[in-house]
């Protein structure tokens, strides 16, 4: 079997845009816009949905056959939480800074939709390699639109990128302010709003009938 | 008085779904029309009242750096803090089952209007993200958590019956095609979260 068919293909790509988890599904919208005032820490939390996700995908789909299914619910929520704990103590033991940023956050991955999502509608249902691929593909499809309004927020929020400048000073000297408005919370919901906007724009067959 | 002012600033201040996102994943699914949101809202109110105070003893008397003390002073410094995600998982998604089960035993009428969100509730994040809020402020008693626990239930219960309300009204308004659906209803919540802001620094 080769490891990446066009059937794999199509699990490991399609989350990126067609499928994307968070502008798409609408899933997992809580923690995308928490922790998107700067781009570090959104990154960092993109990985670590990433990671989650596929191993999750992976020990769920390992043992989907002798979960009884009145309780996969609370095994599935086991397994994450595990591995959101494992997660935890990495970043607090390697990344102490952007831990303490991220907060509660980290914790909430548990209680994440698109995990519950993917789990629910894939890893139950099909091999361990797919749902590693499925993890993979849904966690990048995350951390991409994690990443679009990270990089718009603290541009404009804040003139900085990853904490190096990038508004020239010569901008500051002629009167351009950083709008404070962008580091508040509803502006992320803007910010997701208008990527939604652009991206539907361009695949049509995405927009809804009804308000 | 203490009390009061935390509930006030949980429902208002900070607000669950403007200030901090949580619960967004029900709130934007289950927030089409007025009856139903309102029901939802009820119930998550609810789990936070009863998860609150149980995830508060469990952290003060289990979890917390040398909370075992009270069994053995030898258990003084252990620090179980780690467990803590699972444990309060495990208690909201067995509290949700129990109280499905006790509602549909006790009140078929109110089983059959919220019934079906009981087992979503589970996977709420404002739910879990309330437990983890209360372990991360320090609060005094369990009375402080539950009252912690019912602000924020209500004002997760006002911003999703506000939204359904002004949605159920944009079925008649001319919205441009690919803003349909989810990405006006991104919008509003933005601006219902800008309106939201003028309550920051009240203090009673």
């Amino acid at each position: 079997m080769a490891l990446l068919n066009n059937k794999n293909k199509s699990v490991l790509f399609n989350p990126l845009s067609k499928n994307n988890p968070v502008i798409v599904q609408v899933l997992g919208i809580c923690s995308a816009l928490a922790v998107t005032a700067k781009l570090e820490p959104a990154l960092v939390m993109g990985v670590s949905v990433t990671a989650v996700l596929a191993f999750a995908n992976v020990i769920i789909s390992l043992i989907r056959k002798t979960i009884p299914n009145s309780v996969r619910i609370i095994v599935q929520l086991v397994v994450v939480a595990a591995l959101v704990i494992i997660v935890d103590q990495i970043l607090k033991a390697y990344n102490y800074e952007v831990s303490k940023q991220l907060s509660v956050f980290i914790g909430l991955i548990i209680t994440n939709c698109i995990l519950m999502g993917r789990l629910e509608a894939f890893a139950l249902g099909n091999k361990p390699w797919p749902s590693f691929l499925d993890g993979i593909g849904n966690g990048l499809g995350y951390t991409i639109i994690l990443a679009i309004v990270a990089t718009v927020r603290e541009i404009l929020g804040s003139g900085t990128l990853l904490g190096f400048k990038v508004i020239p000073q010569a901008l500051y000297d002629a009167g351009y302010e950083n709008n404070g408005l962008m580091i508040l919370p509803p502006m992320a919901l803007i910010t997701v709003a208008c990527i939604i906007w652009v991206h539907r724009s361009r695949n049509k067959d995405l927009q809804e009938k009804n308000n | 008085m203490e009390n009061l002012n935390l509930f006030i600033r949980s429902v208002f201040v900070d607000n669950m779904i403007f200030a901090y996102f949580l619960g967004m994943c029900s709130y934007l699914a289950v927030s089409k029309n007025v009856k139903t949101a309102f029901g939802l809202g009820i119930a998550v109110m609810f789990m936070l009242v009863i998860t609150l105070p149980i995830d508060y003893a469990l952290e003060t008397y289990f979890l917390r750096p040398g909370a075992l003390a009270w069994l053995n002073p030898e258990f003084a410094d252990i620090d179980l803090s780690f467990l803590s995600l699972i444990l309060f998982i495990a208690v909201i998604a067995s509290a949700t089952q129990l109280v499905e089960m006790a509602v549909e035993k006790f009140s078929p009428s109110l089983y059959a209007s919220l019934g079906i969100f009981l087992p979503l509730i589970a996977v709420n994040c404002a739910i879990l993200g309330c437990s983890l809020f209360m372990q991360q402020r320090d609060f005094g008693s369990a009375w402080t958590a539950t009252v912690y626990g019912a602000g924020s239930g209500l004002g997760w219960l006002l911003a999703i019956v506000g939204i359904a309300a002004i949605r159920e009204r944009l079925a008649y308004s001319n919205v441009p095609a690919p803003l349909k659906g989810i990405g006006i209803t991104f919008i509003i919540t933005g601006l219902m979260g800008i309106a939201f802001m003028s309550f920051l620094g009240i203090k009673i």
